[in-house]
């Protein structure tokens, strides 16, 4: 009984040491991410390579998800919007809602799941054959050459990525109200136009999915490159990729929205 | 996958992201049309301005003319000073009365110039000397109610 109930601290005590150990260790990495940067950024067809593989590959899943996220939108906001009379403010709702927390928020999410999770399993198997030492055998710094290209394809990818959502999901939303149910045309765009602010609303969209691909890009390099260097070691990896990065991006979008959406 | 092809691949995608982004900013925004051109500030105070917030709208004749600059509260006034960006193109005479306005039953507010006749302009710092107050709904039905029951009370 004492046994057991000083067992079940000592557990405690030691996963939550595991956790405060591994949070300061990715502060590190990404320090020595920032560090290496220069040279990532200096051999450009790294970094292209990986923009090719995390953004012009996920364009497919991000477009359509967004078409039909705008297209539910559009359905919803009508049904509810007719209740009070005011159809013509689909344009500002399916915009405002899209524009300042969909368009950044899901695709951040579809991104980490998408490409998360491959360049954890990619940087892990790399960890596992071996990969990561022989480069360090041959003064070769894995940080440069493997995770901060991979770590600045996902950054710039990300906010691309957000716009794109969020203009496809207006389109969707366009097709349903004007084209399908028949709000007038000059009203959605017109409302749409005088409601929604370049600064307040579009640029703080950007940001955040700027924010977001930087924590979305962090975590999965951190776990790849912290993954243990077995099959199953690559899988756990991955896994924690995805519900690690989905938790952070609905975090840091609470506390980014308390900051850039609040007061006059 | 040979360089070049991977190049157009990732110059397609910056260029379709950028172009979103630039739908964003002149469709969906209002960037091009409320940041032309240059404004000058005037001042206008007023008792009360309601719900009228920074970035409201300013309009003669239905237009908008300008933007609500800054809302601040004179402490030995007691009054509400407004800044108010006009756009250059746009010049006021001195007698112009600004009142502040709802659009709809409960929509904005916004303060609306009604041009007077006076042949000398307002200029950059100039403040409105005739302004109207922004009618506050509960106070207006409450001195409905209160002249109703006087009228009742009289009658009796």
């Amino acid at each position: 009984m004492d046994n057991g109930l000083s067992g079940a601290l000592r557990g405690l005590g030691r996963r939550v040491t595991s956790r405060i150990w591994r949070l300061g260790y990715a502060s590190r990495f990404f320090l020595a991410i920032m560090l290496n940067s220069a040279t990532a950024l200096r051999r450009v067809h790294l970094t292209m390579r990986e923009i090719y593989f995390t953004g012009v590959l996920s364009l497919i899943i991000i477009l359509v998800s967004g078409l039909f996220v705008g297209m539910v939108l559009g359905l919803q906001g009508y049904d509810t919007l007719q209740r009070y009379g005011s159809t013509e403010a689909l344009g500002v709702l399916v915009s405002l809602s899209l524009v300042r927390e969909l368009g950044p928020v899901v695709a951040a999410l579809l991104f980490a799941s998408r490409a998360g999770s491959a360049i954890t399993a990619e940087i892990g198997m790399m960890k596992a054959t071996e990969q990561l030492s022989a480069m360090e055998m041959m003064a070769v710094d894995p940080i440069a050459r493997v995770v901060a290209p991979r770590f600045w394809g996902g950054v710039i990818s990300m906010p691309l990525l957000a716009a794109l959502f969020s203009a496809m999901g207006i389109f969707g939303g366009y097709l349903v109200g004007v084209q399908l149910i028949g709000v007038d045309e000059g009203s959605f765009w017109s409302q749409m136009q005088a409601s929604v602010d370049f600064r307040e609303d579009i640029l703080n969209g950007v940001i955040k999915s700027f924010v977001f691909g930087i924590i979305v890009s962090w975590v999965a390099v951190f776990e790849g490159y912290d993954a243990e260097p077995t099959a199953e070691g690559v899988s756990g990896a991955t896994t924690r990729t995805v519900v690690t990065s989905s938790l952070a991006i609905l975090a840091a979008d609470f506390i980014l929205t308390a900051f850039m959406f609040t007061g006059t | 996958m040979s360089r070049t092809t991977l190049d157009l691949w990732v110059g397609f995608f910056v260029a379709v992201g950028l172009g979103a982004l630039l739908f964003l900013a002149l469709k969906v925004g209002n960037m091009a049309s409320s940041s032309s051109g240059d404004t000058y500030a005037i001042k206008a105070k007023f008792d009360n301005i309601g719900g009228l917030k920074v970035r409201g709208a300013v309009k003669s004749a239905g237009v908008v003319v300008g933007r609500v600059g800054e809302i601040r509260f004179d402490p030995e006034a007691y009054l509400a000073v407004v800044t108010i960006n006009v756009d250059t193109r746009y010049k006021f005479p001195r007698d112009t009365f600004a009142t502040i306005n709802t659009s709809g039953l409960l929509g904005e507010q916004y303060i609306g110039f009604e041009v007077g006749g006076d042949t000398e302009m307002l200029k950059a710092g100039d403040t409105i000397k005739k302004t109207q107050s922004a009618v506050v709904l509960e106070k207006l039905i409450g001195q409905f109610m209160f002249n109703k029951a006087a009228e009742d009370g009289g009658k009796k």
